[in-house]
Formats: structure tokens, C-alpha cells, sequence
């Protein structure tokens, strides 16, 4: 016994089925965005999607239209395969065209085409949700209609309540899947991987399905090959019976609707990654045709046979396996058909979403906000959300029609009306990428007039009639105008209504498109796109050729060197080399390239020159790419001398302003050297010119007593010593100013040093009294002894000539204080006036106007010692007379003794 | 009695040089050793001619010199200027502010008698 084909298991198929497609378009996304999606781009996977052509119509209503009309429906997989193999070239050029204009939908494609009209575009996608709506109800259809053949054969099943809520169902979940992996890209060039693999997965389900089901037949029922072709000579259906005109005319239809229908165009245009996959479709495709139609008519033969009179044969796929038990077989069946239909509807419904979104609902958006969103971010979002309205309407739509419709009319028909009505776009299509001529009013006036046509002759009979169109209008016309009969227009009867439509629509369609363009004039920019068009492959040459993009490209990158800089240029074109996913530097020279590129190039040279070199290097150069490219380099040269000569005089005036600052620094210092020097000439001269003037006296002889002559020798000797000690205190004072004195650093005793200062200034002899604690000085040193002696030196000499109190005394007082040793000299005179106590310790700084033999140099070389030595000098004021701090850091002092 | 020279200096030795040398050449030597009085002194003593040094204690030779072209008595005096700063602009204030003769220590004595002959002569 075989497997029963319950509905509660079907149920759970179908929900395993499409959680496995989720998870299909899942993986394929996530391929796609880490850059794994190599496999995705096979040109395997771009025939599998085009199979969506073979909907569940194809799938259920082919095996119904052989059961009715025999061989006939061959013709509808007849049209494709000749476009196919046949036209291979347009629909490279369509591709190409699609590529280059970065096409979204049919829509954009015919109105970009004709001057980007709005008209169009508009007038294009309701032609679509109209021709396509039908069609969607009908893939709902279907799938009710097969679970309802499993349902009938499954006797625990509860009867069916209500078709509708399984149709209902389908849609939701169709919408969910197609809101999920159709928006998830913003960018319609951005492939939908996801979807795309999905189908491509249901494409070999379906297949699959189907040829097992004619295996079935064939060697299960028919009793094989032999058996089965002398059933099908037996049956009236095998034979050839050609209506000519019906043959021709639905061959036509179906070649047309391959190329015109909303999800033929996606996946073969839209959805196409690379324009060298047409070539494996071109063979592949029509293969998988023959395959899915090869048991179409034995399945149709023997249902008939072995199904009662009743059967609807375009359920025999399911019907003649579950009447022979063969449950498992079914339900693989309708899970064909279930693809056949799902893959369909996800297509359509995101190339109906697409222009709905972008040809309707933005527009209006846009208008109603008053162009207020300029934040792309805002945009981009409203964007996805409309969207995924479009795409809930789209499949509402269809739901509701499904419901107004009752479901009532053969598949087949329903499928054929949607190819009429959809091949109304062939004429603009054809016409707008072959032949240069075609104007937007010709492509509105035929369409208007072929989609009328095709409402009047077709459309609305076929909803039966009495439903629109009344017994007496189909027969006598409307308002008895016997001339607009919808299936005799003009009177002319007796052809087959669908060809009659086919005609008629046609005809008037491309006689309009034709008349209507060859009398308008087109616009510049319909000129301009109908250019690109027809010409694409000259346009497009350098660009798909990678040889010849790359040149472009470098021309680019050449040009824009120039203006922006070489770094900046090569961050630019880099960086869009990675977002268009190319290796290298050099990205393709696209629209939103060319776009970005004059953005920054703009910010240098102004727009319009921006838009004026990016077009010459892009488009037909009228002047030469070089002479722009001269232009382009004097200007940038121009720029950089300027810019040079604007670093060069920024430099010029800080090297001034230094020169100055050095040149004040010089005076002043020059001044300073110029006192100096006036001192130490003065300081000089004075001795030398006692010396001069008594050696001369001396020299010259004469009237000079002895005594006299004893004294000027002494004269000129103390002026000698004077003189001698002034050189060495200059001397001194020079190298400790600049630091090249080197310290003898020894231990000693304080009070030893001031010993030895005490007899070189010879106190002993002089009437300077002097008071010293021998206690407080037993302080052990780590310094310059010498130094240190010649600062107490200079200090008892300065007490000694400029002490004038009655009995001078000096008083040497030393402390330890704050880690400091403080020695202080004190004596009882009349000190230093305030006003001289802060130069003292200069140079050649005199205190009192008495004559004492000193150049001014000893406390000037004071300080610079015990600067030398770590210490300091100061006076002390206050003190009654003059009195002088010297103050050593502690370090130096060692254990006392 | 020999002419009268008025020497304003205040270095000792070099004061008692230059007594020493004008006055074995005749000339009746006066001294006076700062700045403060020493315009006073000219006027007291009415001199021939008057040496002056420059740098003096309390007031410069060029002030000095400045008060005595100032006044009738002494606008015509003969002054001869001492200097130990010997620089160029030393010299030119001298000469601009009206001295007989300038000259840069240390001088040789023959110099200093040649130039006060010339000045005063006998």
C-alpha cells in the first residue's frame, strides 16, 4: 500500500518546503554579502530562474490545454525557445542595455528609454499590475485548487470549509517571503541572490516533479514507451491538428510575453550578473522547455483514459498518481506545482513592487513632501517601506481578484490573457532599442491603443460572458456599432478570438507607435537615450570591454590627478574600485561613479566644468581629451605656483619678523658691548695714563728731585699692579660668564677658608676690626675652597675701602638654615643707598664717587662664583651697614667635627 | 707769573702728572677734583685755559663744558677736553659742544704743552 496523501501530512510538506526555501535564500544572502557568492553567479542558476516562466500554469494547465487542444500548447514553450536561440543578440542587447542604464523594471527601461518620461513609466506598470494580477490569482488558484485534489482523495480529511483561506494563506506567506529576501538590497542592481536561488531551487523541484510523474505514466501505467506513443496515436489528442493562424499567433504572443512579462524581465535582465550566461540559456533553457513538456501529452492522454469524464484535466498531474494510491508521487507532484506557482508569484511580485514603488508611490511621496527629504537616509527609508507595500498590494491585488474571479476560468486562458496583454509593451520595447527614430508620443499612442484594445477584445470577455460585456454588445457591438464587436472588430469574423485580439492589438499598437513617432519630433534627451539605445554596444563597447573601460577609467584618473592630486584622486577611484567589487584602482566608469566623480571634482574646477571633462572623456569628444587635459594642467600649475608663491612670501615675512627680533637682540646686545667696552677703556686708559705720563717725566730728565723721582716710579708701579689686576679680573669674569671655568672641588673647613681670605686682604695690618665665631664656622665643605676664598676675598676688601665708619668693623656671622648654610659679612658703615643696592652686582658699578682702585668687577664676580658654585649672593639691607649674604646649599656641608 | 690753567680732574695721580708737567713749563696750575663746583671755580679763578676731564664725580665734563659756552665770561675760554673713553662719538660731542681741543688718555705730555700753547699763547 502506498502512502496515503493525507492533508495534515501534505500541510506539514509544504511547511518543511518552505522553511528549506528560507533557509535556500538565507544561505544565498549571506554568500552574497561576504563575497562567497561565486557559485551564485553561475550561469546554471540564471537559466533555473528563467524557468519561472513555467508557472503553475505550465505546470497543472499545459497537461489540461493537450487534454483540450492537443499539441497546441507546445506553442507556448515554442515562442520562448525561438527568442532564445533565435534573437539571442537582443537579448544580449537588452541585457547590455539594462547594465549600462542601470535599469529597474520593463518600466524603467521604456520610459528611460523615451526620455525618461513619467507618463510612461507610469502608464507601463499599470499595464503591468493589470496584465499581471490575473495571473498571480491564477498561481492561487492553482494551489488551491491542487490541495483540494489531495484533500477529495484523503478520506479522513475533513471536507475543505473554504478554499479561500488556503489561497489566503499563500499569499501572506508569499508576501512575507518576498518582503523578507525582495528588499532586503535597496539597490535594484544589487542582485536578489536569495530569491534567485530559491527559484532556481524550485525550478529543479518542479522539473523534477513533473518528469516523475511522466516516468510514472509512461512506465507505470502506460506499459512504456511503445505502449504509450500507440495510446497517444489511439487518442485524437496526439494528433496535428494545426490551426495555422492560432499556432502563429500564440507562438508570437509567447515569444512576446517572454521578453515583455514583468518576471521575465527581472530575472533575465535585472536579476542577470554577468551578459556571458545568455549564452549557456541560450541552449539550456530551451532544453529544460523540451524536458518539462516532454510528458505533458502522455499524462494528458492517459488521464483522460483512466480518470473519469468528470476530472478536470488540468489536475491530471495530481489526480492520475493519487488515483492509482500513488500518494508519495502525488504529493511530490504538488509540491512541483507548488514551486511552479510560489517561484512566479515571489518574481512578480518584487518586478510589479519595484515599479509600482518607484514609478508611483515615490513620485507622489515625493511630491507631497515637497521635496523636503534631501537626507538620503530619510529617502533610502522610505524607499524600503514603500516597497514592501507595493509588494503586500501587489499580492492583495491578486488575492482579490482570485476571490471576485470565483476561480472559474481555465488556467490556460487566464495565462493567455496576461501574455496578450503584457505584449502590448513590444512595440516600444523593440522599437526603442532598434531603431532611433521612436518618440515618447509613439510610444504612448500605441501602447493606449493596444492595451485598449486588448481590454475591449480580450480582457473583459474573458471574465464570460454576460459578466462585462453582455450577450448583445459581444454579438451587435456597443450601442449597436456592429464595427467594435470585441471578437469581430471592423466585421471581419471567423478568426479565433484570441488571435483576432492578438491582431488587432498589435497591429494598432505598433501602426500607432510607428505613425505617431515618424510625425513628433523627439526632445534632446529622447534623442540622447534612443542614441544609447539602439546603439549600445558602440556606447557600451569601452565600458564592457575591460580593455576599454580600464582605458577610460585611466583617462579618468589621469584627468582627475590633475585637478584633485594624486593621492586624493587614487583614494577616490580606489575606493570605488572596492564598492563595485574590482580588484585594482580602476572602477568602472558607471553612472553613480561618474556622478560622484564630478561631485569632487566640481569642488575644485565648478560644476559645469566638472560636468564638461567627465563628459569628454565619457562621451563623443568634440575637443580633443588632450587639449582639456593641457587646460586641466596649466590651471592646476597656475594653482600650485600661486600656492607656492603664497608659502614662499608667508616664509619670506616670518624669516623678517626673525630678522628683526635678532636684529633688536643684536642692538640691544651691541649697545650693551659698546658700554662695556667704553668701561673697559675707561678703566684701562685711566692707570695707563699716570703710567704714561710719569714715565715720560721720568724718561725726559731734568729739574726731578729724588725724592720725586722715587715717588712717580712708585706711582707707575701701583698703577702697573692696578692695571694687572684688572685684566685678570676681566679675564676672570669672562671665563666664568661663560662657563668654562672647571671647579677644584675639595673638603675644607669654613673657618679655614675664611682664615685664608682674612691674610690674603691682609686684615691683620688694617684698621678694620674684624668679629668672627669660630664656633659656628667649624662647618665641613665639599665645594671650591679657592673660589669660595675668593668671594669672602672680594667681599673683606670691599668692607676694607668702603667701610667709613670711625672704627670699621665686620662682622662674619655664619647659620645653618632651611638646608642652607648662610654666611653673612656686616660691617658698620653707612651700607649701600637703596637705589644702588640692585646693581651693585653688576658690572663696572661703582657705589660711592670715592676713589678705591676698583674696576667694578669684584661683586659682579662674586656672583657669578657662587652661581658656579650652587650658591648664591645677595645683599642683605636693613643691616645698619653694607651687608652681603653668600648662601651654599647643605649638601655640600659635611659632618661638622 | 705765567698763564693760569685750571685742571678738573679726579683722578689723583693723573692730576698730580699733569701739575707736575705744566708747571715746570710755567704755567700756573690750579686743580679742582669733581663736578659738582667746578663751573664755580672757573668763575673764581678766571683761568686762561681749563682742562677737563669727562667723567667726573657729580657732573659730567660736557655738562660743564655745556654751562661754561653757556656764560659770556667763559663762552670764548679756552678748554681743552680729556677723555678715557677714546671713541669717535666721545670726540664728536666735544667738538659740537664747543671744546677748544680734544684729546684721548693716556696723551704724551709734549702733546698736551704744544696744544695749550697753541690755545693761550704767550
Amino acid at each position: 500500500m502506498a502512502v496515503t496523501a493525507s492533508l495534515n501530512l501534505l500541510v506539514a510538506v509544504c511547511l518543511g518546503y518552505v522553511a528549506l526555501l528560507f533557509l535556500v535564500a538565507f544561505a544565498a544572502e549571506r554568500a552574497a554579502l561576504q563575497g562567497r557568492g561565486g557559485w551564485l553567479r553561475s550561469p546554471v542558476v540564471y537559466t533555473l530562474s528563467l524557468s519561472i516562466y513555467c508557472t503553475a500554469w505550465t505546470f497543472y494547465g499545459a497537461v489540461g490545454y493537450a487534454a483540450r487542444s492537443g499539441l497546441e500548447y507546445l506553442t507556448i514553450y515554442l515562442g520562448p525557445t525561438l527568442v532564445m536561440i533565435g534573437w539571442w543578440w537582443g537579448l544580449r542587447k537588452l541585457v547590455r542595455i539594462g547594465r549600462t542604464q542601470r535599469v529597474t523594471s520593463i518600466a524603467d527601461l521604456i520610459s528611460s528609454r523615451y526620455g525618461k518620461s513619467t507618463l510612461l513609466a507610469v502608464f507601463v506598470t499599470l499595464i503591468a499590475v493589470i496584465g499581471t494580477t490575473p495571473y498571480i490569482a491564477l498561481q492561487l488558484q492553482s494551489v488551491t485548487a491542487s490541495f483540494a485534489s489531495i484533500a477529495q482523495a484523503d478520506p479522513n480529511a475533513a471536507p475543505l470549509e473554504d478554499n479561500r483561506n488556503i489561497a489566503l494563506w499563500v499569499a501572506v506567506g508569499l508576501a512575507l517571503f518576498t518582503i523578507l529576501f525582495g528588499t532586503r538590497n535597496l539597490d535594484a542592481n544589487e542582485r536578489h541572490h536569495g530569491v534567485v536561488m530559491a527559484i532556481a531551487v524550485e525550478a529543479v523541484v518542479k522539473l523534477a516533479a513533473l518528469m516523475a510523474v511522466g516516468v510514472f505514466v509512461v512506465w507505470g501505467l502506460g506499459g512504456g514507451v511503445g505502449e504509450t506513443l500507440a495510446r497517444i496515436d489511439a487518442s485524437a489528442r496526439g494528433h496535428w491538428q494545426v490551426d495555422g493562424a492560432r499556432w502563429a499567433g500564440l507562438t508570437f504572443l509567447s515569444a512576446a510575453a517572454f521578453l515583455t512579462l514583468p518576471r521575465m524581465f527581472q530575472v533575465l535582465v535585472v536579476e542577470n550578473d554577468d551578459e556571458r550566461h545568455l549564452r549557456t540559456a541560450s541552449w539550456a533553457f530551451p532544453l529544460y522547455l523540451m524536458l518539462i513538456s516532454l510528458f505533458v501529452v502522455p499524462i494528458a492522454v492517459v488521464g483522460l483514459e483512466t480518470l473519469p469524464a468528470s476530472a478536470n484535466p488540468d489536475q491530471f498531474v495530481l489526480t492520475v498518481p493519487l488515483s492509482q494510491g500513488q500518494g508519495a508521487l502525488a504529493m511530490f507532484a504538488f509540491l512541483g506545482g507548488f514551486s511552479s506557482a510560489t517561484s512566479m508569484v515571489i518574481v512578480a511580485a518584487i518586478a510589479l513592487a519595484t515599479m509600482v514603488s518607484n514609478h508611483i508611490v515615490m513620485p507622489i511621496w515625493l511630491r507631497l513632501t515637497g521635496g523636503g527629504a534631501v537626507m538620503s537616509g530619510d529617502v533610502r527609508h522610505v524607499v524600503i517601506l514603500s516597497r514592501r507595500l507595493s509588494i503586500a498590494a501587489v499580492l492583495a491585488l491578486g488575492y482579490l481578484f482570485y476571490r471576485v474571479s470565483g476561480g472559474g476560468a481555465a488556467l490556460a486562458t487566464i495565462g493567455l490573457v496576461s501574455f496578450a496583454g503584457v505584449a502590448q509593451f513590444l512595440p516600444a520595447l523593440m522599437g526603442g532599442i532598434l531603431w532611433r527614430g521612436a518618440t515618447r508620443l509613439g510610444a504612448l499612442v500605441g501602447l493606449s491603443l493596444g492595451f485598449a484594445l486588448w481590454i475591449w477584445c480580450l480582457l473583459l470577455p474573458s471574465f464570460g460572458v454576460g459578466v462585462v460585456i453582455s450577450e448583445a454588445v459581444l454579438t451587435q457591438g456597443p450601442w449597436g456599432w456592429g464595427w467594435l464587436r470585441p471578437q469581430a472588430l471592423f466585421g471581419i469574423t471567423g478568426i479565433d478570438p484570441m488571435v483576432h485580439a492578438i491582431i488587432w492589438s498589435m497591429l494598432f499598437n505598433a501602426g500607432g507607435f510607428i505613425l505617431a513617432s515618424l510625425v513628433s519630433f523627439p526632445t534632446p534627451l529622447e534623442r540622447l537615450q534612443g542614441a544609447q539605445f539602439v546603439n549600445v554596444f558602440q556606447h557600451s563597447a569601452r565600458t564592457q570591454n575591460w580593455a576599454g573601460g580600464t582605458a577610460q577609467s585611466e583617462d579618468l584618473l589621469v584627468m582627475a590627478q590633475r585637478i584633485l592630486g594624486p593621492a586624493q584622486s587614487q583614494a577616490l577611484f580606489q575606493d570605488e574600485a572596492r564598492r563595485q567589487g574590482l580588484a585594482g584602482y580602476l572602477p568602472e566608469p558607471n553612472p553613480d561613479f561618474l556622478a560622484r566623480l564630478e561631485r569632487e571634482l566640481s569642488g575644485s574646477v565648478g560644476a559645469a566644468t566638472a560636468h564638461a571633462m567627465v563628459g569628454q572623456i565619457m562621451g563623443a569628444a568634440t575637443v580633443s581629451v588632450e587639449d582639456l587635459l593641457a587646460v586641466a594642467d596649466e590651471t592646476a600649475q597656475i594653482m600650485e605656483h600661486s600656492s607656492q608663491l603664497e608659502a614662499k612670501s608667508a616664509e619670506l615675512t616670518r624669516t623678517a619678523r626673525q630678522l628683526r627680533a635678532a636684529n633688536e637682540k643684536l642692538t640691544q646686545l651691541s649697545v650693551q658691548k659698546d658700554a662695556f667696552l667704553s668701561q673697559i677703556s675707561h678703566e684701562l686708559r685711566t692707570p695707563m695714563t699716570s703710567i704714561r705720563a710719569f714715565s715720560e717725566i721720568l724718561r725726559d730728565g731734568g729739574a726731578v728731585d729724588p725724592a720725586m723721582q722715587s715717588k712717580y716710579a712708585g706711582i707707575i708701579h701701583g698703577e702697573a699692579i692696578r692695571l694687572t689686576r684688572l685684566l685678570d679680573d676681566l679675564l676672570d669674569l669672562s671665563v666664568l660668564e661663560n662657563g668654562q671655568v672647571s671647579l677644584n672641588l675639595r673638603s675644607g673647613l669654613l673657618s679655614e677658608v675664611i682664615d685664608h681670605a682674612v691674610a690674603a686682604t691682609g686684615l691683620e695690618n688694617g684698621t678694620l676690626r674684624l668679629h668672627r665665631d669660630r664656633q659656628a664656622e667649624q662647618v665641613m665643605l665639599q665645594t671650591d675652597l679657592d673660589r669660595l676664598a675668593q668671594v669672602f676675598i672680594n667681599l673683606i676688601a670691599n668692607a676694607q675701602k668702603y667701610c667709613d665708619a670711625q672704627a670699621p668693623e665686620l662682622t662674619i656671622a655664619v647659620q645653618a638654615r632651611d638646608g642652607e648654610l648662610l654666611i653673612d659679612f656686616i660691617d658698620n658703615g653707612a651700607g649701600i643707598p637703596r637705589a644702588a643696592q640692585a646693581v651693585v652686582f653688576e658690572k663696572f658699578s661703582r657705589v660711592s664717587d670715592q676713589k678705591a682702585g676698583g674696576a667694578g668687577l669684584g661683586l659682579a664676580i662674586c656672583r657669578e662664583i657662587m652661581a658656579r658654585l650652587d650658591g648664591s649672593i645677595a645683599y642683605l639691607p636693613g643691616q645698619g651697614g653694607a651687608a652681603f649674604r653668600v648662601t651654599l646649599p647643605l649638601a655640600q656641608r659635611l659632618a661638622a667635627q | 707769573m705765567g698763564k693760569h690753567v685750571l685742571v678738573i680732574e679726579d683722578e689723583p695721580n693723573i692730576i698730580e702728572a699733569i701739575s707736575f708737567i705744566l708747571s715746570r713749563d710755567g704755567w700756573t696750575v690750579h686743580t679742582h677734583s669733581n663736578g659738582h663746583d667746578a663751573v664755580d671755580t672757573v668763575l673764581a679763578r678766571r683761568p686762561d685755559l681749563v682742562i677737563l676731564d669727562v667723567m667726573l664725580p657729580g657732573r659730567s665734563g660736557y655738562e660743564i663744558l655745556t654751562d661754561l659756552r653757556g656764560r659770556d665770561e667763559t663762552a670764548n675760554l679756552p678748554v681743552l677736553m680729556l677723555t678715557a673713553r677714546g671713541q669717535t662719538k666721545d670726540r664728536e660731542m666735544a667738538e659740537r659742544l664747543g671744546a677748544s681741543r680734544f684729546m684721548t688718555k693716556p696723551f704724551s705730555n709734549a702733546e698736551v704743552l704744544e696744544a695749550l700753547r697753541e690755545l693761550v699763547p704767550a
